[in-house]
């Protein structure tokens, strides 16, 4: 049966935090909710969890209605971003917490306690204070406490933006063997992060959210190959897929008197017109004879380099595999992997995708 | 110049040390003296200047029956208004205080802060100005004259210092750990229980000492809402006074009458020192 959402709205003020939202989620599954800042991500994992009751719309859980259930009585699990930790108790205590509301026996407590601290790697802190804790340390503990009550729902709001690189590519790669481990299969796994390629690593279905609205659903492969919408293209990667308004005419996709592209196999089908071509940074790159752009800024990112272009009004961003120093404003020549363009209508409807099977 | 800035420092703390502890010492030496050694002038030293006498102190213990004063029973008055007051108007005033961070009124124009201001409110107003409604209604109450009455306006007078300060406290503490009780499995009321009020520790020692030392100092409702019945302590040393001053035994009872707010203090500072409060949220 899974967790239905239908038309989940909220509106407290004049714009809308969820916008129609319907959903449907079943047991044993990750969904990771994909979004920049303030697309309603905490808002939606709040509203599931019971905390904020939305103005209208129906959640329901193996065919019960959440309306009737409070909080208190959802067995839902949530991590926040922020390390939520209960300050004035110690590691195990804060773990054994809602065993302890729930009154269960002292020695089941201490067993499931034990379990869930050794399954977050933290066997041993039994007994430190909160606030003696690294931040990883802290999410740790907040991960064991939604982990030890068997939870139905477990929701997991940005749980890694705050700690450094390093500690959250580690710890995203221990969450994933604990979830493939230990989630049990009759539990839904909720997932929300800003950051594409977190979302892609994380495999599982992803919802694309913007404004509080869904734009997307679908598995990872698909959002990647099939983004639904221009909006999609921009929020599903990182650097956001380039866009250009341009017109197709004679074999040829013009966006400007110096950006002409010749048209590929797969979008030979489409009709002359205007039309948004979308392109992803890793397939711009400098070329003794492609088209002249300027830079307007390059970034050195570890072993790759980021190349900010402009051309008259069209902006692009190139994602160069090696290490390159441009100077600001140089004029350097630019091609467009043209097999790997997108084509979405004038609403930002995709039409072709590259991916598309070229008959 | 470090040095000179060091001595600076230095200097005006003693001076103003001083300032603050000279009364102290002065009714200190002064419960030791005498009719004479309070009229001869400036006398400072024990012994030395003149000589101590225990009468000032002896005649706290002594019954009235045998020419003492009775400041035991106003002291155990006061100890019981003071404390059950502050008491009541820290449950009530920390109840409040959580409602209005936590959730939303609206009445028309009023909004929480509004309500908030309210309650504060009752501080700005001079006390004078509710002595003859507070009069009249305990009146009419059958309160004049009883522990109860001065309990219940002291409540009015604390309470607003409990809710100010918790308010405060309340809004610096995440609305997630609430959240995150709730979704453990706590009620409401469970999640303020077991994990906002613990959390709030330094708050309420803050809130509750506030409460103590308005409610312990206050001389004026004292005063007016108590004739015979009931009398509580400030009022009791300033009714010593009498066609001679005895300013041995009123110095002697007024040191007497701090004594509970500096062991408060003492216990209060060394907890809050410790560091076992401060930063307990991050």
């Amino acid at each position: 049966m899974g967790l239905i959402a239908q038309n989940l709205t909220l509106k407290p003020d004049h714009e809308f935090h969820l916008n129609n939202i319907s959903f449907e989620m079943q047991e044993g599954q990750l969904y990771t909710i994909l979004g920049r800042t303030l697309s309603g991500k905490t808002t939606l994992m709040k509203t599931i969890a019971g905390l904020i009751t939305p103005d209208s719309g129906t959640l329901s859980m193996a065919g019960q209605d959440f309306a009737e259930i409070p909080v208190w009585n959802r067995k839902v699990a949530m991590v926040y971003q922020q390390f939520i930790n209960y300050p004035h108790l110690k590691v195990f205590d804060n773990v054994a917490f809602p065993l302890k509301v729930r009154k269960l026996p002292a020695a089941e407590i201490a067993q499931k306690v034990a379990h869930a601290l050794e399954q977050v790697g933290l066997t041993g802190f039994e007994d430190r204070k909160i606030q003696a804790l690294s931040g990883g340390q802290q999410q740790r503990v907040a991960l064991a406490r939604s982990l030890v009550k068997d939870a139905r729902i477990l929701l997991l709001d940005e749980p890694l933006v705050n700690l450094d690189y390093k500690l959250r590519e580690q710890l995203r790669e221990e969450f994933r063997n604990i979830f493939n481990a230990d989630v049990s299969q009759s539990s839904i796994l909720i997932y929300s992060s800003t950051d594409p390629l977190e979302a892609m690593q994380l495999g599982g279905s992803i919802i694309v959210l913007d404004e509080g609205r869904v734009l997307q659903q679908a598995s990872a492969q698909d959002i990647f190959e099939y983004p639904a919408t221009t909006r999609v293209a921009e929020i599903a990667n990182d650097p956001a897929m380039n866009l250009m308004q341009g017109t197709l005419a004679d074999g040829m996709i013009v966006v400007n008197e110096t950006i002409k592209i010749p048209l590929p196999k797969h979008l030979q089908h489409l009709t002359p017109g205007a039309y948004v071509f979308g392109v992803r940074a890793d397939r711009v790159s400098p070329a003794k004879d492609g088209m002249g752009f300027e830079v307007e800024l390059s970034e050195i990112n570890g072993s790759e380099t980021f190349l900010h272009l402009k051309n008259q009004d069209q902006t692009l961003v190139g994602l160069l595999p090696w290490v390159q120093d441009f100077n600001l404003n140089e004029r350097v020549n630019i091609a467009i992997d043209a097999a790997w363009l997108y084509a979405f209508d004038q609403s930002g409807q995709l039409l072709k995708s590259p991916y598309d099977e070229v008959e | 110049m470090r040095a000179f800035y060091i001595s600076l420092k230095y200097l005006v703390i003693c001076l103003w040390s001083m300032f603050v502890v000279a009364p102290f010492l002065w009714a200190l030496s002064t419960s030791f003296k005498d009719f004479n050694s309070v009229t001869s002038g400036a006398t400072y030293i024990p012994w030395v200047d003149f000589e101590p006498t225990l009468e000032g102190w002896r005649v706290l213990l002594r019954s009235p029956a045998q020419g003492g004063v009775d400041i035991v029973e106003p002291y155990i008055n006061s100890i019981l208004v003071t404390c059950l007051a502050s008491l009541l108007s820290i449950i009530l005033g920390t109840l409040a205080a959580y409602a209005l961070s936590r959730y939303t009124f609206k009445a028309g124009f009023i909004k929480n802060s509004d309500i908030t201001f309210f309650f504060i409110s009752q501080r700005i107003m001079p006390p004078i100005v509710l002595s003859i409604p507070f009069f009249i209604m305990l009146g009419k109450l059958g309160l004049l004259d009883t522990l109860a009455g001065l309990i219940l306006v002291y409540i009015v007078l604390l309470m607003p210092i409990a809710v100010w300060i918790m308010v405060d406290f309340f809004n610096k503490v995440p609305i997630e750990i609430d959240e995150t009780a709730l979704i453990d499995g706590c009620n409401p009321l469970q999640a303020f229980w077991r994990v906002v009020l613990p959390n709030s520790v330094p708050g309420l020692i803050v809130a509750g000492m506030f409460c103590m030392i308005f409610g312990w100092t206050d001389f004026f409702f004292a005063f007016i809402l108590t004739f015979t019945e009931v009398q509580l302590l400030p009022v009791a040393i300033v009714a010593l006074n009498s066609s001679i001053t005895p300013w041995w035994s009123l110095s002697a009872s007024a040191l007497v009458s701090v004594a509970p707010l500096i062991i408060v203090a003492f216990i209060v500072e060394r907890y809050l020192s410790k560091g076992n409060l401060s930063g307990a949220l991050k």
